[in-house]
């Protein structure tokens, strides 16, 4: 079973790279860009059939490691 | 003073904080590995000095926050026992839920690494003791993710609280915007934890300790912990 977890910047959080990310888009003529925000994408491969019971355990990988809920929030996508 | 510091993969401070603790204290520090399961018997101070651990991959300190001897640190501190995390040893505090908070990358987006002044806040902790109420010392930063941020209920408690151990400022004390380096919220460069007993800075003490490498500021840190 292969997942994805997002992890994003809470609203709110100053996030300076996606700032000069934003800036160097504008540089390059680059239009419409009105803000970017820069996160972390994980690709998971699980052993689990069990879609509820891997959902549960990204969950918890997301709490205690991949995420700092301080200042992050995260989403989990399992495929099929 | 039976003080521990602990080495991560990727610390490189170690030696110099060792050395600071031989000649503050006047007690020759162990060195201990993140795997390890226990303290030594009796430790008054652990250490978690500078560097990069694991390659500040994830985010810095997240994984050595959640290291094995981080278990017996937590429980050390719980107990009432004192813990001083310096640089990257500040962030894996953070990290480890030690301290609130966290350290985001410095506003400026550049590796700091120069001398800067910091007003210390209060002296009437072990770690500060020796040092004058409202003194201005000069040690060295060198980080590029020193940024102090926490949501507003956590910086109203800390200041409510006297928990701010340093704040940057300029030679004159004055602590604002043009004389933060990083872009810390309120100039904050070090915490306390609620008893007082966990401290977090990101600046380098243990770097200003011989007049010979630019002064001995950084001294009255590990002068005033040889009284724990």
């Amino acid at each position: 079973m292969k997942a994805r977890v997002t992890v994003t910047l809470k609203n709110g959080v100053l996030d300076p790279q996606g700032k000069a990310i934003e800036g160097a888009l504008r540089s390059l003529g680059i239009e419409g860009v009105d803000s970017v925000r820069q996160g972390k994408v994980f690709d998971i491969e699980l052993s689990s059939r069990d879609k509820a019971a891997a959902e549960a355990a990204l969950k918890t990988a997301c709490e205690k490691l991949l995420a700092n809920t301080v200042i992050e929030n995260y989403r989990v996508e399992i495929a099929g | 003073m039976k003080a521990a510091v602990v080495v991560f993969p990727g610390s490189n401070r170690e030696q110099d904080v060792i050395r600071a603790l031989r000649v503050g204290t006047g007690h020759e520090p162990v060195k201990i590995w993140h795997a390890d399961a226990d303290l030594p018997a009796g430790t008054d101070l652990v250490v978690l000095p500078g560097g990069f651990s694991y390659g500040d991959y994830l985010r810095c300190g997240a994984i050595a926050g959640r290291a094995r001897i981080m278990d017996a640190v937590r429980a050390h501190a719980a107990r009432g026992g004192l813990v001083l995390g310096i640089c990257n040893g500040f962030q894996i505090l953070v990290e480890s839920g030690l301290l609130p908070g966290i350290l985001m990358r410095n506003a400026q987006l550049r590796f700091l690494c120069k001398m800067q002044h910091l007003k210390v806040e209060r002296t009437d902790t072990a770690f500060t003791r020796a040092y004058a109420p409202g003194q201005v010392i000069e040690v060295a930063v060198a980080h590029g993710e020193g940024n102090y941020e926490a949501d507003e209920e956590t910086i109203r408690r800390l200041e409510g609280d006297g928990r701010v151990a340093f704040r940057y400022c300029d030679a004159a004390g004055l602590v604002g915007p043009e004389t933060n380096p990083n872009g810390s919220t309120h100039s904050i460069a070090g915490i306390y934890s609620e008893k007082l007993n966990v401290l977090g800075m990101m600046p380098h003490p243990e770097n200003l300790i011989e007049d010979l490498v630019g002064g001995t500021d950084g001294l009255g840190l590990f002068r005033s912990l040889s009284a724990a």
